[in-house]
């Protein structure tokens, strides 16, 4: 689904990426770690098409096509999502007309009519319940005033409303609680599927306890320095970053 | 934000009817005036009033304390005078002008349940509802008509609460205002529907100057709305209307407009010139709420303001001033506090986008008598793009030390990190940059009666397409 290859980033002349290459089929869950300052936001940001970032060697393909001329918005159409780290505040618009902006973006994007309104706040309804979310939350503004919590469940939600092939999650377990990391894991466990991917980018094991990665990379220094397995996961928790640096 | 490429500028209502006129040739001296008086059948009394005003108006200059540059105005070279030569409704031209600015009177009749007066060029040519109004003995007509059938209210109400000198286009105004909206509800009668006065400016080369005069008797409630287009052309068109609001005791009266006329073309050449002076007068326990979405006009000046004479009274005014490429707004209000206990609400919102210039100005005065006077003021203001300007001058005058006076102000840029985001959602550029004003016009576009609060919306969307960047 999801090839990327030898891929170098700069930004305004500083490398931040140096050469990653990384295959995701569909079906699969990937886990990126690695500490603060890998790379490890600048490749989500990257394949979302945030423009700031420039690509000097290497490409992106997902489902075969080649996508880093496209612009963020049709990468979305394509059904690449990301959660951000830090999802930003838009005043005064609704969580309800967010979403049905979006939703209907997308599918206006791929030839199809406006979901009709009752189909689509019945299908808010349903998801709201999976994530154990209030009904307030929808007539609220856009991740104002939201807990660090509140804004990676809006996350999720909008994830799971928008039924992507490719999520990529960025942090997503950073500030919730553990109440909290146990109902999204599980929204994000129930959304999961033969017919997508996820890529999760975290610094912890902890998320990784819930939902269990296919294959762990560790990034370091703009890197992919090592590759393997669930047990990678569970090794760095033990012994921290510090023995692959050494590698 | 970085400069983008987007679809060429497009206002949609900048076409124009081919309808025969009957127009008085250009200029203005007494004669005209007298010529003006006479065509409607005026009583006496009117004609000398408007000569009065404008030998006050002869002796004005035009205000040079706005924060807009305009080209100075001829104003000998405007014609006074322009009526469509019809019988109301049966122009099929007519109809069909009034279909494309999506005002099918008998559809409207059906669907909203609002009454509409239609004013093109300088006078009414439709109306709706008559008779369900009247069996309440709610007055809604023409100005002129209201001048013929309703002398005494007119009499006693014109230029009671915008005096003739007030200022340079009040008075001009007062001299030669040709047609506009009357509005009278009697004693403890809340208006069954919204009241709509539809004003279009059709002919070139000529003034608009529409007057209306909305009276509440007391303990009455109305909800008025007037909504305003003109076509596209390269000149300036001048429009200098008086709106005058009479709250007696007790009463209520809601006045929304959503002005778009004519802007200008991308380049800043032609657009209306849209002078005009907004006020209302509020008796004991009677309010005032001011709502205005303005999108259009090359150049805005106006101040829908409130004097809060009675005791108890309330005065509230929530605004949306959006402009972009040329566009300049200089906007805002003035709240008199005279009444004791009197509170007013300030609520404006300004976006700028492209090379336009958008002022808030706004005035707080509490006289010595008003004790505990209250007023709360929020100018919000948003910019998109680099190369636009937003100022707020807010001036306070406060004559009471029992006075609570607060101020808020805020400016904010629309970020590259918000555009980020929606577009990985899926929504484009232009689309997200009108989600973000509609997020931000949020609380203004809420205190709109239901069917304008949609087709205000719609207005912002239109409004910001090809203007960022």
């Amino acid at each position: 689904m999801l090839n990327i290859e030898n891929l170098h980033v700069s930004i305004e002349e500083k490398l931040l990426l140096k050469g990653i290459n990384l295959y995701i089929n569909v079906g699969e869950v990937h886990a990126i770690m690695g500490p603060n300052g890998s790379g490890k936001s600048t490749l989500s940001a990257v394949i979302a098409g945030k423009k700031e970032y420039k690509i000097t060697t290497g490409t992106i393909f997902f489902e075969g096509e080649k996508i880093i001329h496209l612009s963020p918005e049709e990468r979305a159409h394509l059904g690449i999502f990301l959660s951000f780290q830090d999802p930003i505040e838009i005043p005064g618009v609704s969580v309800t007309n967010f979403i049905r902006t979006s939703v209907n973006s997308v599918r206006k994007a791929r030839g199809l009519y406006d979901m009709p309104i009752n189909d689509m706040l019945k299908s808010i309804r349903k998801k709201l319940e999976v994530f154990g979310m209030d009904k307030d939350f929808l007539y609220r503004s856009l991740n104002e005033g939201f807990s660090g919590g509140e804004k990676k469940r809006n996350e999720i939600f909008q994830m799971a409303m928008l039924n992507p092939k490719l999520s990529i999650l960025d942090e997503t377990d950073s500030g919730l609680d553990v109440d909290a990391l146990r109902i999204v894991s599980k929204g994000i466990n129930a959304f999961k599927s033969k017919k997508n991917a996820i890529l999760i980018i975290t610094h912890y094991y902890r998320i990784l306890k819930y939902i269990v990665p296919d294959f762990v990379h560790v990034l370091f220094r703009g890197k992919m320095v090592k590759s393997g397995g669930k047990k990678l996961a569970i090794e760095i928790e033990k012994k921290g970053y510090s023995w692959i640096k050494q590698v | 934000m970085k400069t983008r490429e987007l679809k060429d500028f497009d206002y949609k209502y900048g076409f124009y009817t081919s309808i025969e006129v009957d127009k008085f040739s250009k200029g203005l001296n007494e004669d005209t005036i007298r010529t003006l008086s006479e065509k409607k059948n005026e009583p006496l009394w009117l004609m000398y009033w408007r000569l009065d005003s404008f030998s006050l108006w002869k002796k004005m200059m035009e205000p040079k304390w706005g924060n807009v540059k305009l080209k100075q105005k001829q104003y000998q070279d405007i014609s006074y005078y322009s009526a469509p030569i019809i019988k109301p409704l049966q122009d099929p031209s007519l109809e069909k002008t009034l279909k494309k600015l999506g005002l099918s009177l008998e559809e409207q009749k059906r669907i909203n349940g609002i009454a509409i007066d239609v004013v093109m060029d300088s006078i009414l040519v439709a109306s709706t509802f008559k008779k369900t109004l009247a069996e309440k003995g709610i007055i809604f007509c023409s100005i002129s008509d209201a001048i013929r059938n309703h002398p005494e209210l007119v009499k006693k109400y014109l230029g009671k609460v915008i005096n003739k000198n007030d200022n340079f286009y009040a008075s001009l105004n007062s001299a030669v205002f040709s047609d506009g909206s009357f509005c009278y509800i009697p004693k403890e009668t809340s208006c069954p529907m919204e009241l709509s006065t539809y004003f279009r400016i059709n002919e070139g080369g000529i003034g608009q100057f529409e007057r209306t005069l909305v009276i509440a008797d007391k303990g009455s409630y109305v909800s008025y709305l007037e909504g305003c287009t003109a076509p596209q052309r390269k000149e300036n068109q001048l429009h200098a209307a008086v709106v005058e609001l009479i709250a007696l005791e007790g009463s209520e009266i809601k006045y929304s407009t959503v002005q778009n006329w004519f802007p200008g073309d991308k380049h800043g050449n032609g657009g209306v010139y849209n002078f005009v002076t907004k006020r209302g007068l509020c008796e004991r326990q009677a309010k005032i709420s001011w709502t205005q979405i303005e999108t259009g006009s090359s150049i805005t000046w106006k101040y829908p303001s409130c004097v809060l004479q009675g005791d108890n009274s309330i005065g509230e005014f929530y605004s949306v001033a959006l402009t972009k490429n040329y566009q300049q707004a200089d906007t805002g209000t003035k709240m008199i506090h005279i009444g004791k206990n009197t509170k007013s609400t300030i609520i404006s919102k300004g976006i700028s986008a492209g090379k336009s210039k958008n002022s808030y100005r706004g005035l707080v005065k509490v006289f010595s008598k008003a004790t505990n006077a209250k007023n709360y003021s929020q100018c919000d203001s948003l910019l998109v793009g680099n190369e636009c300007g937003a100022y707020t001058f807010p001036y306070i005058e406060a004559r009471n030390s029992s006075a609570k006076i607060e101020h808020e102000a805020t400016i904010s840029k629309i970020e590259e990190d918000q555009i980020f985001y929606c577009n990985q959602r899926g929504i484009d550029f232009e689309k997200s940059v009108s989600l973000i004003i509609n997020g931000f016009s949020r609380e203004v576009l809420n205190k709109l009666p239901l069917e304008f609060a949609i087709e205000a919306r719609k207005l912002l969307e239109i409004s910001i397409d090809g203007s960022v960047g």
